[in-house]
């Protein structure tokens, strides 16, 4: 038998070869996608109540002056809840990205899987019995409460015979998420804090202040940075465990570190805009069908899909009935149960 | 030389034990394959020496060295491993799921260098995928996949492979051809190969040595002619098999065969 490097010189050259690996189509989603990201964050300020021209908007963020009613209204009250948008897009869909894959099951997505459901229902439990508790512990209280949730889901869901499927992990998770949304509401009835509670139920990025963001930001830059540096085992983990392990990779590990960037991304963002669902559960897919299989490019991609689609529906929430809002995560479920519906029709088979 | 030793070992899932105290030496440059009926322990062992499986109770041995203790990345660069039951996910090409058998050479973010590339190509080339190097994965035959995953244990440029039924899914050609492959790899770059087969006449074959199972217990160990024998598999199969030569390799082989009649 000839050398290696002999036969393959027979086949091909290397530069035929390059051809093969074509990140160009991702590299055109993702600068698209930040292209197309920043126009609709821009025309997300410039629509509302009061209307603001594009040019306003910019010179308000570029030439801020405090005189001007329509830049306090653009500083103060549209910028954030915009820029609260796009991270909690991003968060969702870089989670659904990283559960898809670590588990190789297709409908996995935070909201899907009881994490939202667990998010919520510790907010709930924290406005009982430490009203007023500052948002910084707030977020930390958030990503506890999605542990929780996952927790429950993998713990009833592994109780049923013939372990694990994809399918059973989403009725684990519908019954879970459930029965948290259901002891959320109690606690709102009986400590009689609805009104407080009520946006999170809803979902809306409407309350979003700048001190917010400040604090969501840096965990979401590090799990994002996370994320991305995940990517490459991610997609050897998608490719099965035990083809992973035969490859040399440290599974446990790499699922540890996944599973703690997962809740931190799944809890900031329901601690922002509630228990939305199916970002996770669409963006992945869309890029993914886009893109390929790899996840060094899905993450990225999904980091701006992401936030793009819920700009969007965050826009879409407050044009469809002003001056009232449509509730966002009703906006979103309203493509993603549909969505879901396609996956589930499809057997949920293992991706 | 033994290459592989596995000293003692028990291992299992959760709450039962399948194999229990198995000792059996792999030699090094040689194509060893392990028969035996459903459930006894053929792929559970494969799976301790691959360490997907935990042993719970002594060791294996790579080199002398126990495997868990050895690197993970270091033992993917001299083991690879085919599973019984490899599924890509969708909308993967040929050519980017063997690339992943470099992920052991690579560091960081896994760019494919020039080698790497020798090595994708050549394992796609032998394995006579080279037409299909574009599509789809999913859009193949179920013996074509098949043949996906080998080349990507290929691509792995590994000197042991360990192969979970590798003929599953393939027709009589191409179950020929991939064991003629996995000869030819063994024959002229002298790798040691390990494989669990059903077909006992293939296994007979083209093994130089052979381990029989049983209820997770090793029955019988060595050459073909050693363990194809009809008391043998009466003890391994319960059957009652009428053995002749093979016209092609010599080895005894399987010319037809009854269930046996006692009962046990």
């Amino acid at each position: 038998m000839s050398t290696p490097a002999e036969e393959s010189a027979e086949i091909e050259t290397l530069e035929e070869i390059k051809k093969h690996s074509h990140p160009l189509i991702a590299i055109v989603i993702l600068f698209g996608g930040m292209t197309a990201l920043l126009f609709a964050i821009g025309l997300s300020i410039s629509l509302g109540a009061a209307d603001i021209k594009l040019a306003t908007v910019w010179t308000a963020v570029f030439n801020f002056n405090p005189e001007i009613t329509s830049h306090q209204i653009i500083r103060d009250i549209r910028m954030p809840r915009v820029l609260g948008a796009a991270m909690v897009g991003s968060c969702f869909a870089v989670a659904g990205a990283l559960m898809q894959g670590m588990t190789r099951n297709p409908l996995a997505d935070s909201g899907l899987l009881g994490l939202n459901a667990g998010a919520s229902f510790m907010l709930a439990l924290c406005f009982a019995f430490f009203p007023g508790l500052p948002y910084m512990y707030l977020i930390m209280f958030s990503f506890l409460g999605a542990g929780l949730g996952v927790l429950i889901v993998y713990g009833v869901g592994s109780l049923s015979r013939g372990g694990l499927t994809p399918i059973r992990l989403v009725l684990a998770g519908a019954a879970v998420s459930a029965l948290l949304g259901a002891l959320s509401e109690g606690i709102a009835l009986y400590f009689q804090i609805g009104q407080d509670l009520a946006f999170w139920y809803a979902g809306g990025v409407s309350g979003t202040k700048w001190i917010n963001l400040q604090i969501m930001a840096p965990w979401i830059i590090v799990a994002m940075i996370g994320a991305v540096i995940l990517s490459r085992s991610i997609t050897l983990l998608s490719l099965g465990e035990e083809v992973a392990i035969g490859l040399g990779q440290k599974t446990k590990t790499i699922k540890l570190f996944g599973m703690i960037i997962v809740l931190v991304l799944a809890g900031t963002a329901v601690s922002v805009v509630g228990a939305v669902g199916f970002v996770g559960l669409i963006v992945p897919h869309l890029t993914r069908f886009l893109i390929g299989h790899d996840y060094r490019w899905i993450i990225p991609c999904s980091i701006v899909l992401g936030g793009l689609l819920v700009v969007l529906a965050d826009l879409a929430a407050r044009m469809i009935n002003p001056p009232y809002e449509t509730p966002i995560g009703a906006l979103i479920a309203l493509i993603g149960v549909p969505f879901f519906l396609y996956l589930a029709r499809k057997g949920g088979k293992e991706l | 030389m033994t290459v592989l030793t596995i000293d003692h070992v028990a291992v299992g899932y959760a709450n039962s034990l399948i194999v229990e105290d198995l000792s059996v030496s792999i030699p090094k440059g040689k194509i060893t394959t392990i028969i035996g009926p459903n459930g006894c322990g053929k792929s559970t062992l494969l799976k301790a020496i691959s360490r997907v499986l935990k042993t719970q109770s002594g060791a294996v041995y790579l080199d002398g060295r126990a495997i868990h203790q050895l690197q993970t990345k270091e033992v993917a660069k001299r083991m690879a491993i085919l599973p019984q039951s490899a599924n890509a996910p969708g909308g993967l090409t040929v050519f980017e799921l063997v690339s992943y058998g470099r992920f052991p050479h690579q560091g960081g973010f896994g760019t494919l260098k020039k080698e790497d590339y020798e090595h994708i190509n050549w394992a796609i080339f032998v394995t006579g995928l080279n037409e299909f190097k574009d599509r789809s994965v999913e859009a193949l035959s179920g013996g074509q996949r098949q043949r996906v995953w080998i080349a990507m244990a290929l691509a792995q440029g590994t000197e042991i492979l360990i192969l979970d039924e590798p003929t599953t899914y393939l027709d009589l050609a191409h179950q020929l051809e991939v064991l003629i492959l996995l000869q030819r790899l063994n024959e002229e770059e002298g790798r040691t190969i390990v494989m669990v087969l059903h077909d006992l006449n293939h296994a007979s074959r083209f093994s130089h040595n052979m381990i029989s199972m049983k209820n997770g217990t090793l029955i019988k160990e060595g050459s073909p002619e050693e363990v194809m024998t009809c008391l043998n598999l009466q003890s391994v199969f319960n059957i009652d098999a009428r053995m002749t030569t093979c016209p092609f390799s010599k080895n005894p082989i399987c010319l037809s065969y009854q269930l046996n009649q006692k009962n046990e």
